[in-house]
């Protein structure tokens, strides 16, 4: 029987994979959007190649997509450029990586946190709290960035890293995202639970949080996206050069180089450096965000 | 509500009295709530000391002059004065280019969000994925990888990917100078963002339409909706509302911040001839390059009234759509 229903998924798995069976709305909005992507991944496509070009095939005429022979020799341009310097790029990475994994984790915890009572519980206050998250929304903080400055210096957080992950936690996207998630899950469900005796804590951590799975995962891909490309924390906060971090050392790299030639091998291969944990942290995550959907059926 | 419930017990009490009352009542209620207090409470120190203080400070820091090394000094209008009546960059370059920047990509790529997520979700699951991670895929490459990606494609002589494929094409004589010259760059600001904008607006919108209750469907159905067009305007959109202005909210904020990446593509600031200079840039300018602070916060205090404004009009449109 196990055969049976092994083929039998093998079979529908072989029918959706032809086309010949989608309706033609569907036929058509496949066909637009293997366009786009084709449009949207080129970019991408050449990045994957260009770090592995060597100089002779990054300059030639006319330039071609893919790599003909591929080599190391950007990635090790790019480690070496840092010799003559006190800071190793390592440290750079290093930094990088300690500051988005701190963000993702308190970012997710603390707007978590934050929206649960702001949806559910009718406190005193809670209309004027998400009044003035939802005002925020609207700003973009670079616009404050010099007030900003002032208040991380007279903080004293300047050159740690805290100065790199608390103003990233103050970003009201994630309570605001988690808040509409949270809006979603039956009042019946926490008063049973009230019923039964709970803590709050243990509603939140039993209930609100298993439910709101996909808006975490969202949320955490945000943060992290935002932490890792964020060069704005080390340009105004971070006077030590070995505090700083890794796209802020790229900027360095390649600011300037319009229409020239040093280090763009460098470039391309600390590109590649910095979009492959974007792109496998958002894989890893979107295929829970979808499964924990279907699973849960959210609405 | 709590002034018509005490009437009748409190007759005797003077109004001090009940005024003590309210005040003990109105704390208990807050007592009761503790929990809640500290469950926000992480959040709303980091959202009040980052967010809410820099707002603010930048109200006050506007009407001063303050240039980071002597104590700010009281100017009155005097930075707004300047900037509308005499700072001829920001009149003649920035603001022109910031509202056209933002018209075209804040809106365009708010409609191009919501016809692509659109078109995903009537996709069957298998491929929904995929194509949701291409679209996304840009926007994961973030600003400081957007650069470098886009620098080489556009680069202004015959190497550059764009220029080469044009030349051998036939359609252009001679290498176009996409992103150093005045006529091009603001295009390739404009395609390099548009590109990148399929970001949390249109993973909210898609996660919107994809949780849109099949029945609705359905019943709208036997209700003699028959076109995929009338099914979007009176099903797909009212129910992600909440979505769509998130989506449009994110659009709009998007496109004034955005606005750098002339900047980076470029790789000046000033971009060459003013072409890019949108008010982000000229913010960065008079801040970091000039250090006149307090000119610069009067400066981002107009943006924030603006983007401020944008939305505002964006809820209005969303508002009549209600009314229908």
């Amino acid at each position: 029987m196990q055969v049976a229903g092994k083929l039998q998924k093998l079979f529908i798995w072989k029918k959706r994979s032809k086309l010949r069976s989608l309706s033609p709305m569907e036929k058509f909005s496949a066909i637009v959007l293997v366009l786009l992507s084709i449009f949207m991944l080129l970019p991408l496509v050449y990045i994957f190649n260009h770090a592995f070009k060597p100089y002779q095939e990054l300059f030639i005429y006319p330039p071609n997509i893919f790599v003909r022979d591929p080599s190391f020799q950007n990635f090790v341009e790019l480690l070496s450029i840092t010799k003559g310097t006190a800071t190793p790029i390592t440290r750079y990475i290093f930094n990088s990586v300690i500051v988005a994994i701190l963000c993702v984790i308190i970012v997710t915890v603390v707007s978590a946190m934050c929206a649960y009572p702001i949806s559910k519980h009718k406190f005193p206050g809670h209309k004027l709290v998400f009044g003035s998250i939802l005002l925020t929304l609207l700003f973009a903080p670079e616009t404050v960035a010099i007030p900003r400055y002032l208040v991380v210096s007279n903080l004293g957080i300047m050159n740690t890293y805290l100065g790199h992950v608390l103003p990233m936690v103050a970003v009201p996207t994630g309570v605001f995202l988690m808040k509409q998630f949270i809006d979603q899950l039956p009042n019946e469900l926490i008063d049973s639970a009230k019923m039964d005796g709970a803590r709050e804590h243990t509603i939140f951590l039993r209930i609100v949080v298993p439910v709101i799975m996909p808006a975490v995962a969202t949320i955490g891909i945000i943060a992290f996206h935002a932490a890792w490309g964020n060069t704005e924390t080390s340009t105004l906060f971070m006077q030590d050069e070995e505090m700083k971090t890794f796209p802020f050392y790229i900027h360095t790299l390649t600011s300037g180089m319009a229409n020239n030639v040093a280090r763009q091998g460098a470039a391309a291969a600390a590109a590649l450096l910095m979009f492959l944990p974007n792109l496998i942290i958002f894989l890893l995550f979107q295929s829970k965000v979808i499964a924990t959907m279907a699973h849960s059926g959210i609405k | 509500m709590l002034k018509s419930e005490p009437l009748v017990l409190q007759k005797p009490h003077s109004s001090a009295n009940r005024l003590r009352n309210k005040a003990a009542a109105a704390l208990q209620t807050i007592w009761s709530f503790r929990a809640s207090y500290i469950f926000i409470a992480p959040f709303m120190v980091c959202f009040i000391i980052f967010i809410m203080v820099p707002v603010i400070a930048a109200f006050a820091l506007s009407f001063m002059y303050y240039n980071s090394l002597e104590p700010p000094r009281f100017v009155g209008w005097a930075n707004f004065r300047y900037m509308l009546s005499q700072d001829l960059i920001l009149i003649k370059y920035a603001l022109p280019n910031t509202f056209k920047f933002a018209v075209i990509v804040g809106p365009g790529g708010y409609i191009a969000s919501f016809l692509l997520a659109w078109l995903i979700s009537i996709l069957p699951g298998v491929y929904r994925k995929w194509f949701t991670l291409a679209m996304y895929t840009p926007s994961l490459a973030g600003g400081v990888t957007m650069g470098i990606i886009w620098i080489p494609l556009l680069s202004g002589d015959r190497i550059g990917y764009l220029n080469s494929f044009l030349l051998k094409a036939g359609l252009i004589n001679e290498p176009v100078l996409w992103v150093t010259s005045k006529e091009y760059l603001m295009t390739s600001m404009i395609v390099v963002t548009l590109w990148s904008s399929m970001g949390i607006g249109f993973l909210a919108m898609l996660a919107g339409i994809l949780n849109v209750n099949p029945e609705l469907y359905e019943a709208a159905k036997l209700d003699g909706i028959r076109s995929r067009l009338e099914e979007i305007w009176y099903i797909t959109i009212p129910s992600t509302k909440p979505q769509m202005l998130f989506g449009a909210v994110m659009a709009i904020v998007g496109a004034f911040k955005a606005g750098g990446i002339g900047q980076q593509l470029s790789g000046m600031n000033p971009t060459p001839q003013y072409a890019g200079h949108v008010i982000v840039t000229h913010i960065d300018d008079y801040g970091f390059i000039r250090f006149e602070l307090g000119y610069a916060t009067a400066l981002s205090v107009f943006l924030l009234v603006l983007i401020y404004m944008a939305n505002k009009l964006c809820w209005r449109l969303f508002g009549t759509k209600e009314d229908e």
